[in-house]
């Protein structure tokens, strides 16, 4: 009995040559339009058993007693298991530093931490008898904000830490702190004609990614386990769950199972170890979906941040200095937390020429939900509030934003606080001409012959103006963000690619261990193969473990990375065929020895054009494969006292402009259109690298006006886990979204390729922000905006 | 309980349904259609939306014994019932809405090669989210094409207001929309050139 809703492979012919550039489908598109696409929460197995997580109810406390009792006699209950039935000393896991415990032990440390799990052969069993089992809690003192965190009394977070920040950190309640400094930014302040200060505080974000987190858990007859999973990096997964079970790594069998989008929120581990244990336990496959409840305490957050700025200016528009300090919320285990860190910290001057610099970024731990990786990971809260920072330093000197931004932006060669040079195109001044010089939307385009068509005005359907008290604004932004994972991290990617004849044509078949979440990585993936190899009809394996890493879909890396792996690969590939054509048909024709040869349309061609070969007749039965690790040039760490390090592989560039109606009365905000443009160095698909500006532009606006999970400040739980109280935009929020691409190659990078999918999640926050300052005149230092900040009720 | 209902065309039936299970649940536990997706299973997101005699609902906030009798159709029988459809208002037998609904209702699902993909005939909405690029991660897509061919059969010719109010119960986080929009206007202008030639 297999597992149903397991991947096969998906197969893609092409009447076009369906090489990079052009905008070939996706080629599960079929798949997911016709519902027969398995995602992880689709999986099914005979005999499965579901499982079920329960949580605490407090943020802090000591655990004093957890009977299970009466929840493992429940009929139809399988299993239950607590800390003390985990099967090895390794209970812990965590990406960079392993403080997240599998079960809580003795203590949770934030709201919704899992304390017991269940099995049982019906969901709401399962629900029910994780109900049942009774934990008695005595709540601990909370650890809310730094002022909580720092104080000579602060409890500790994590007791006896020995991670590789916690020599470096100020206090044990820090994760990572890390200084940037360069120049002389106090003598620099004094030939500053104006210097401009401001506090900023950044909302927690949620990845509301819509397919739940989930996963099946197959029992093997080795002792071994197969876990079907929605995830971002499967062998970083691997990594940490087979310890946990005690198993080597090749008993612990990964596919990757459908994914319903990722953002950052599938990079930590939820359900996986969970399943797995349940499954090992009870000996029957074991299934974990989250619903929605759950899954908003399952994953890690976007930081909230508070941040302090002070830029100074000449009077002729150029920085002197600016000096900044990015406090983030990492809450109670650190996630990706020392990662964002560096990035908040090494990007959080944003595009401009700036010599003097005083910066410092830093981590709390907390009692708040855990915060990691989201989409725009550390660069997205500092461009909200360097972006605030410029209109206000623009606005002082009597200078238009966008000019003033002209002005300082960076350029090929410009020096990032890091010291790094930029060493490939940096369009900045370039990407905000374009964006102001797009059309502006009509004015009071909600009129009609009919009247007002409500649904185009603030408020909308709940038909709350006719227009009255309508005002628009105007607001531009400008972005920087790293592409791959940085500070010396080995980057790599794994590639295996096939090349055979079946049936009388050739077939290339690409494997990779590359989590698919949506973004379209299969598509690309199809277009390099049939790029390097003139081959049509390309199959892509299903991604698990039996291939090498890939490497995390993230940090806009995939396409670069393990698109760079599957490059070098076929390249290989080629070589292999072309030897084994000169071997067999070389001495047909003298171009074998001479020209540089092509792989093109199924056949082996000169450069001049000239055939000398069907692929099919090169190969006949021999099967050519080549499985590659591929990596970028190396990055370096930042040095821990002055930042200076090159630390970044790429860099990538987005501008916004936005176009916001704001009914002044009641505080509602329509944006009416977020125009992007950004620099894609080389747009593989172009269809699917708008589709991902456009989604990365969403997410932006919806930190601006409306999403925000809220903490209670005084019991540090959860308020708002649903989709009723947690608001994403829908199609009725989002405006027009025109975009211009811009394609400057990155000589360093493959087909000169930029990352793509985070930079525009940068710069549209700020962006719609200042559109609505621009409207209301108002200060604004708090994202999202509700209607009590705009008519002064908050 | 037992639970008779007919779901893109055939009768189906539950037996051990719990109270509590929506018609979501057992469409996808107990029939193996886990075509509808679960993002939310409090009526917020609209990726679970099927018709139920016709109109759009969150099956995940309709108890399943409320579908007693009833007809569903799912994302898995769309591309049937749009051929249904398209082939009544071909042979001018559909008089409106309802006329096709009738007809669809008699039809029963054909076996499809769900293996790749290939050589599966699609709902013209379908075949539009695919060629405008209005599928990222899809779990949103089921619900989607749903109400999107729904708003389309009474509504040929939407303007993008039209559009938007049409959807707004169904959320994307993958897209920002705008392809979905082109989408909706695809099919849209598609259908309105098949009829005019
Ligand atoms: S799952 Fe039914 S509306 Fe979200
Ligand atoms: S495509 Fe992912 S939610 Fe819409």
């Amino acid at each position: 009995m297999t597992a149903i809703g397991a991947p096969t492979g998906l197969t893609q012919g092409s009447r076009t040559k369906g090489g990079i550039g052009e905008s070939t489908l996706r080629p599960d598109g079929v798949l997911k339009v016709t519902g027969e696409f398995a995602y992880a929460s689709d999986m099914w197995h005979e005999d499965m058993l579901w499982g079920q997580i329960l949580r605490s109810t407090v943020a802090h406390a000591e655990i004093v007693s957890i009977d299970t009792g009466e929840a493992l006699a429940t009929p139809g209950v399988y299993a239950v298991m607590t800390y003390d039935d985990l099967p090895t000393d390794v209970r812990h896991y965590g990406l960079e530093i392993r403080d997240t415990p599998v079960l809580a032990h003795g203590r949770v440390r934030h709201h919704g931490e899992p304390v017991a799990i269940v099995a049982a052969d019906h969901p709401e069993t399962a629900r029910r008898a994780a109900a049942r089992i009774k934990v008695e809690y005595r709540e601990l003192p909370l650890v809310t904000d730094e002022a909580t965190a720092t104080a000579p009394d602060a409890v500790l977070v994590h007791e006896n830490r020995s991670d590789h920040h916690s020599g470096h950190v100020p206090h044990p309640n820090i994760v990572h702190r890390q200084p940037i400094v360069r120049g002389d930014a106090d003598a620099a302040a004094g030939r500053a004609d104006v210097i401009v200060e401001g506090d900023y505080y950044f909302g927690m974000q949620d990845q509301a990614f819509l397919g739940p987190e989930s996963g099946l858990a197959v029992p093997g007859e080795d002792g071994g386990v197969d876990l079907y999973i929605a995830t971002q990096w499967l062998h970083s997964d691997l990594r940490q769950i087979a310890p946990v079970l005690g198993l080597p790594e090749d008993k612990v069998r990964m596919t990757l199972s459908g994914v319903g989008g990722a953002f950052g929120g599938r990079e930590d581990l939820s359900m996986q170890i969970h399943a797995c244990l349940l499954a090992l336990r009870t000996g029957k496959p074991v299934k974990i979906v989250y619903n929605r409840f759950e899954s908003f305490f399952g994953h890690v957050h976007r930081h909230p941040a508070r941040l302090h700025y002070e830029h100074g200016a000449t009077r002729d528009g150029r920085l002197t200095h600016v000096r900044c300090r990015i406090v983030l919320d990492g809450g109670a285990y650190a996630s990706a937390s020392p990662a964002v860190v560096g990035n908040a910290a090494s990007l959080s001057v944003g595009p401009y020429v700036c010599e003097d610099v005083d910066i410092e970024a830093l981590a709390l731990y907390s009692n708040n939900p855990p915060c990691g990786a989201m989409r725009g990971f550390g660069a997205v809260q500092a461009c909200f509030a360097y972006e605030a920072q410029m209109d206000k330093v623009a606005a002082e000197l009597g200078l238009d934003p966008v000019e003033f931004r002209r002005i300082n932006a960076m350029e090929q060669g410009t020096l990032m606080p890091t010291g790094q040079p930029v060493d490939s195109p940096a369009p900045v001044a370039e990407l905000l001409r374009r964006v102001k010089a797009m059309p502006m939307p009509p004015e009071r385009q909600w009129e009609s012959s009919e009247g007002a068509d409500v649904r185009q005005l603030p408020g909308g359907l709940s038909n709350t103006t006719h227009g009255e008290g309508v005002v628009r604004g105007v607001g531009y932004a400008v972005g920087i963000k790293n592409v791959g994972f940085s500070e010396g991290f080995d980057d790599y990617s794994t590639a295996r690619v096939r090349l055979e004849a079946v049936g009388g044509r050739p077939v290339v078949t690409v494997h990779t261990a590359m989590a698919e979440v949506g973004q379209g990585g299969v598509t690309v993936h199809a277009q390099i193969a049939r790029t390097e190899l003139g081959v049509a009809e390309v199959t892509i394996r299903p991604a698990d473990t039996r291939v090498g890493s890939a490497g995390s879909t993230s940090a806009s890396r995939q396409t670069y990375v393990t698109g760079g792996a599957i490059k070098n690969a076929c390249e290989l590939v080629r070589e292999r065929v072309l030897e084994t054509g000169r071997r067999k048909l070389g001495s047909h024709h003298p171009a074998w020895a001479t020209a540089e040869l092509l792989l093109e349309g199924g056949k082996v061609v000169t450069d001049g054009g000239e055939v000398l070969a069907d692929l099919v007749d090169v190969l006949e039965d021999e099967v050519v494969e080549v499985e590659e690790e591929w990596r970028h040039r190396p990055t370096e760490p930042f040095d821990p006292r002055t930042g200076q390090g090159d630390g970044h592989v790429q860099y990538s560039f987005a501008a916004h402009r936005a176009v916001v109606e704001v009914d002044t009365e009641l505080g509602l905000v329509k944006v009416i259109e977020l125009a992007c443009a950004q620099d894609v160095g080389k747009a593989l698909n172009p269809l699917s690298v708008i589709g991902q500006i456009q989604g990365g532009t969403v997410q932006g606006l919806g930190i601006a006006v409306m999403e925000e999970i809220v903490v209670d400040p005084v019991t540090a739980k959860v308020r708002n886990p649903s989709f009723t109280d947690y608001l994403l935009p829908t199609i009725l929020d989002t405006p027009a979204l025109p975009v211009d691409v811009l394609e400057l190659a990155d000589d360093h990078a493959p087909y000169g390729l930029r990352g793509v999918g985070e930079a525009p999640t940068l710069s549209s926050t700020p962006a719609v922000l200042a559109a609505i300052r621009d409207a209301t005149g108002l200060a604004l230092d708090r994202t999202p905006v509700r209607p009590e900040h705009l008519t002064g009720t908050a | 309980m037992r639970v008779n209902l007919t779901v893109n065309g055939r009768p189906q039936q539950a037996d051990d349904v719990w109270e509590g299970e929506s018609l979501l649940y057992v469409l996808r536990e107990r029939m193996g259609l886990p075509g509808s997706k679960n993002a939310c299973e409090q009526g917020e997101c609209g990726s679970c939306t099927v018709r139920l005699d016709g109109v759009p609902v969150c099956s995940c906030l309709v108890a399943a014994g409320q579908a007693e009798g009833r007809e569903v159709v799912t994302v898995e029988g769309l591309a049937e019932f749009a051929r249904r459809r398209a082939g009544d208002t071909a042979s001018g037998v559909r008089g409106g809405a309802d006329a096709s609904l009738d007809a669809a209702r008699r039809w029963q699902a054909g076996g499809t090669d769900s293996q790749t993909g290939e050589n599966i005939e699609l709902a013209p909405v379908q075949q539009a989210f695919i060629d405008a690029g209005a599928v990222q991660c899809g779990f949103c897509t089921p619900g989607l094409l749903v109400a999107a061919d729904e708003m389309l059969e009474h509504n040929p010719d939407p303007t993008d207001e039209d559009i938007r109010e049409a959807l707004s119960g169904n959320l994307c986080r993958c897209t920002g929309y705008e392809k979905i929009m082109d989408a909706v206007r695809l099919a849209a202008a598609r259908r309105s050139e098949g009829a005019t030639t």
